[in-house]
């Protein structure tokens, strides 16, 4: 099986870790990835801060550039619903405005077969013991849009529980928000930093040395907000746990 | 321009991109729920009803034609009630073994007299045990809205099976909107402090529920 | 035609308002109790409905066509309240409904009136408008008693005084109740049944006495022109049925086609909003009743209120709004309003349904409108719980879109065209730019190897408008290379990783 991995904007430049982590944890599973190279971003920021014009453009590259793969895998929650959620709502209301069907008909191809990665492992490779070993205690964060926008339900968890050697713990309040909400984080920064500040004391009660969630861009502000606590505990994507094996075992 | 003109204009400009629909009423809202929760049997529905009931505080008190007085009696001594309003309509038997004064629900009585007045006893149009609401519609036995209002203490007799429904759909069915109509569930309460919920506010304080066993008597009479 | 007023003065935005309200520990201890105790209870209640899906899908439809046929429903009102004995009154806007109502208060004589918590009153700054024409009204719902009594703003739909706790209620009580009536007894605890206690006897004196009620409604039914009103005190039926004259302030968004749509919302509605499975008391009532009966007022008057719901229903993403039944389980799950209060919306309607009801029906053009639509993360909570399915999310993102980018909207009933924000231009560059390279990946890897060869100079804090972020939070370090640099060394542009025979090989890590 062949698929193209959509690493999204942030991952690319700022967590080559997880990108990595994918390939290795696909390509071991019997997959094989393609980063097609005109990828960029989905849009999802121009989208939620309001510049719905602004994030067309965006949504009909990454239609160009997906268009030809049967699965697009992405490590993202957030980024999985723009494409699978927003990109239909994208077509609509360029059709409500008097432009016709031609988004909608340019974007609709990619939609269903775009796949948040526990998505893929779990509904599409039909695996949950994907043969990793993490012996460490972590808990684990659902982040908003995987939660209620993709329904990821425990798929993450029955991921996370096949792992050899990993304690998981419950997270206290875990399906709160984190305060991250993209430009959320700068234009309303007290409120964000004090739901930042809830949910890094919450993790900080479980006695987990890593804070795990599919979601970089929440890891961020709450890696952010745990080093500025002066927290032990890590931050780490899932698919850097799920990539990890005793040979060749995740820092 | 009036405004009614006015805001029946602006209503129709709003609505001026929404494509034309003439699906009749019924056809346009599915209503795939339910039309109770859970089974059918009576026996059942009378102690979910007492069940809920409870839950929010009412008290709640079985017995039979035969014994119907002396409960009133009891339930009234219990408060110390000195006096009772009667709505018109009421079984007289009802209050037979009562010792507190009968004062009838008349339309000039004021609310001032009303607050001095200690109990009220009514029957009710019909009851929904889902919920452990009690649904008064000023029919016979029942008066006028104030009356189980104001005074501190109100007795309300259910016949069951016959007074009794599952649930809030079947209640609706049973009830005429052109009455003026009261739903009870439990003393009155708040939740105003701190989200939390506090029996007794204004309405009365203390309701006590009679579940009569009719099972051989006449039908409750229908409201008029 | 006045502007379109909903009860409080101009307010400073979002963020300025609800920076003071996070660093407030008492407040956001009393949120944190109050919304957590009630959060669970809703989830319990709800639970107990396996249909709670179908129903809450069939109270979405019912308002959606009530709204697509609203002209017809209100005709159909109108007729409905005027054979059963009622008079109704149409409102384009706050001031014309103030007038309306205290023309007929002056009517029959009497200088006060005893009041049913309504948003819709509150929403048009009543109380406020009688006390200028000399008349008093007397909030009767306990929690909007506080505020009254407090002199403060109602901070939450349901529970107007959600942000005070037990102990400042009673402090309100001692202080004031002696001023506006009967006061407190002495001795006054803060055990919320004594509260309670005090708030019975400090009221009963002017419900008995009362001439005049005033009130909203939940719901009118069209087809029978009954009105619903939904509580659990008791001082609802007070104010329905003990006056002579009674005066119900509704939206026209309140209506419901028929009798038995009401199966729906006495469902849901008590669940979602007290996490009950019935509120304590409901009362409906159809106009008025014959002299023989002589149950409850003998006059009646029901005033339909526009002000902005007009122009709210014209747009078609936006007018999901209007579905809202005022339950507040979005304010009570939303993880902004538990930090930032209710306060901090400028507006009696706060919380996620807040900002987006209030910058329709008022515009966007005030300080504190333009900041609702961003005061939420979109974490969805609200919209998952919402018992008429209103996307709060979808409204709010094409409500940043009106600020950001303007565009058309209807104010008091004629289209107009919005200019963008001017707050915004240095966003609606940045965004462009940032659309600009994104659009390119060449640019982007530019932007990346620059970024890249910087790291080491990278601050730990950033001046200007990145100290929002670093103010609270470390920058995530820069790494040497982004991953498409290291694809393109290992697999080459366009090549491909492929998949590794069994378990253990591992070729796809970094090695070189």
């Amino acid at each position: 099986m062949r698929v193209a991995l959509f690493l999204t904007c942030v991952n690319d430049t700022l967590y080559p870790d997880t990108g990595r982590a994918v390939v290795r944890l696909l390509t071991r599973l019997g997959v094989d990835v393609d980063f097609p190279m005109g990828q960029t971003c989905c849009g999802q920021a121009h989208y939620n801060t309001g510049y719905r014009h602004e994030a067309e453009p965006l949504a009909r590259r990454f239609a160009d550039v997906f268009r030809g793969y049967e699965a697009i895998v992405t490590p993202s929650g957030s980024c999985g619903a723009m494409v699978r959620e927003l990109y239909p709502r994208l077509g609509e209301r360029a059709r409500a405005e008097g432009r016709g069907d031609t988004l909608a008909a340019a974007l609709a191809p990619v939609v269903p077969r775009t796949y948040e990665l526990t998505e893929f492992l779990v509904d599409v490779l039909g695996v949950t013991d994907v043969g990793a070993c993490y012996p460490h205690r972590v808990t684990y964060h659902p982040t908003c849009h995987g939660l209620r926008a993709l329904g990821l339900g425990d798929r993450p968890g029955r991921l996370l529980r096949a792992v050899r050697g990993l304690d998981l713990v419950e997270l206290p309040g875990a399906e709160e928000c984190c305060g991250f909400g993209g430009t959320f984080a700068v234009k309303n920064p007290d409120v964000s930093a004090a739901m930042g500040a809830d949910k890094v004391r919450h993790a900080e009660s479980t006695g987990a040395a890593v804070l795990c969630a599919a979601d970089n861009s929440c890891l961020m502000h709450l890696g952010g907000t745990l080093t500025r606590m002066g927290s032990d505990v890590r931050p780490v994507h899932l698919a850097e746990i799920l990539a990890s094996t005793e040979k060749e075992p995740a820092v | 321009m009036s405004s009614r003109d006015r805001i029946l204009g602006r209503v129709r400009r709003a609505l001026a991109d929404v494509p034309r629909d003439d699906t009749p009423y019924e056809q346009a809202v599915p209503r795939t729920y339910l039309r109770r929760h859970g089974d059918t049997d009576a026996g059942r529905t009378v102690a979910l009803l007492a069940a809920r009931l409870a839950d929010y505080r009412a008290d709640v008190h079985r017995t039979d034609p035969a014994g119907l007085p002396e409960l009133v009696a009891r339930l009234l001594a219990a408060r110390g009630a000195d006096s009772v309003v009667v709505p018109a309509g009421l079984d007289p038997g009802w209050l037979a073994a009562a010792a507190a004064t009968a004062v009838p629900d008349r339309p000039e009585s004021t609310p001032r007299e009303l607050d001095r007045i200690d109990s009220v006893v009514t029957g009710c149009a019909v009851a929904v045990a889902e919920t452990g609401t009690l649904v008064l519609d000023g029919g016979p036995g029942q008066g006028r809205r104030r009356i189980t209002l104001v005074p501190d203490h109100h007795v309300c007799v259910v016949r069951v099976p016959a007074q009794v429904v599952s649930s809030v759909p079947e209640a609706l069915e049973r009830l005429d909107p052109a009455r003026p109509l009261t739903w009870i569930s439990g003393p009155s309460a708040t939740s105003d402090i701190e989200l939390d919920r506090v029996e007794g506010v204004h309405g009365p304080r203390a309701l006590d529920v009679v579940l009569l066993a009719d099972g051989d008597g006449p039908p409750p009479e229908p409201a008029a | 035609m006045s502007e379109t007023f909903l009860g409080m003065p101009s307010f400073p935005a979002f963020p300025v308002a609800a920076r003071a309200a996070v660093q407030d520990g008492t407040l956001r201890g009393n949120l944190r109790h109050a919304t957590h105790t009630i959060r669970a209870k809703r989830a319990k209640a709800v639970a107990e409905l396996p249909d709670w899906a179908e129903l809450r899908e069939a109270g979405r439809r019912i308002k959606d066509h009530t709204l697509r046929h609203l002209d017809r429903y209100l005709v159909q009102v109108e007729e409905a309240v005027t054979a059963a004995g009622g008079t109704v009154h149409w409102a384009a806007d706050a001031t014309e409904a103030n007038r309306i109502v205290a023309g007929l208060v002056r009517a029959t004589g009497e200088s006060e009136v005893v009041k049913v918590k309504s948003m819709a009153t509150q929403e048009i700054g009543l109380n406020e408008a009688l006390e200028a024409e000399g008349i008093r009204a007397y909030e009767t719902d306990l929690a909007e008693l506080i505020v009254q009594l407090g002199r403060d703003r109602p901070s939450h739909i349901l529970v107007p005084a959600i942000h005070r706790n037990r102990g400042e209620i009673r402090d309100v009580f001692r202080s004031e109740m002696g001023r506006w009536g009967r006061a407190a007894p002495d001795g006054l605890t803060d055990e919320p049944a004594d509260l309670a206690e005090a708030a019975r006897l400090h009221l009963r004196e002017k419900f008995l006495r009362a001439r005049v009620g005033v009130s909203g409604a939940n719901f009118v039914v069209a087809e029978t022109g009954t009105l619903v009103v939904v509580e659990s005190e008791g001082n609802g039926r007070m104010c329905l049925t003990l006056p002579e004259t009674l005066i119900s302030v509704v939206g026209i968004e309140k209506i419901v086609p028929t009798w038995r749509d009401l199966e729906v919302f006495l469902q849901t509605l008590p669940r979602s909003s007290t996490a009950e499975r019935m509120n304590p008391y409901t009362s409906m009532w159809t106009g008025t009743t014959d002299a023989e009966t002589a149950d409850g007022p003998r006059e009646f008057h029901l005033v339909l209120l526009d002000n902005g719901r007009t122009d709210t229903l014209a747009d078609e993403v936006g007018r999901q709004a209007l579905r809202c039944i005022r339950c507040s389980a979005c304010l009570n799950v939303c993880p902004v309003y538990e930090r930032a209060g209710g306060h901090a919306y400028g507006s009696v309607y706060p919380g996620p349904i807040g900002a987006i009801l209030s910058p329709q029906l008022r515009g966007t053009a005030s300080a504190v409108d333009a900041s609702l639509p961003y005061a939420s993360s979109l974490c969805g909570a609200c919209y998952e719980v919402c018992p008429v399915a209103i996307d709060i999310p979808e409204v709010l993102v094409h409500l940043r879109e009106r600020v950001a980018e303007g565009g058309r909207a209807t104010r008091e009933g004629s289209t107009v065209v919005l200019r963008p924000a001017r707050g915004h231009a240095v966003e609606r560059a940045a965004m462009r730019a940032a659309r600009w390279a994104l659009t390119r990946p060449a640019a982007l890897r530019t932007g990346q190897r620059i970024a890249g060869r910087a790291r080491r100079l990278q601050p730990r804090s950033l001046p200007g408008p990145g100290r929002a972020w670093s103010a609270s939070r470390d920058l995530p370090a820069v790494p040497a290379e982004p991953f498409r640099d290291w694809w393109r060394r290992i697999y080459g542009a366009g090549g491909t990783a492929a998949a590794r025979p069994g378990p253990g090989g591992d070729t796809g890590k970094d090695t070189r």
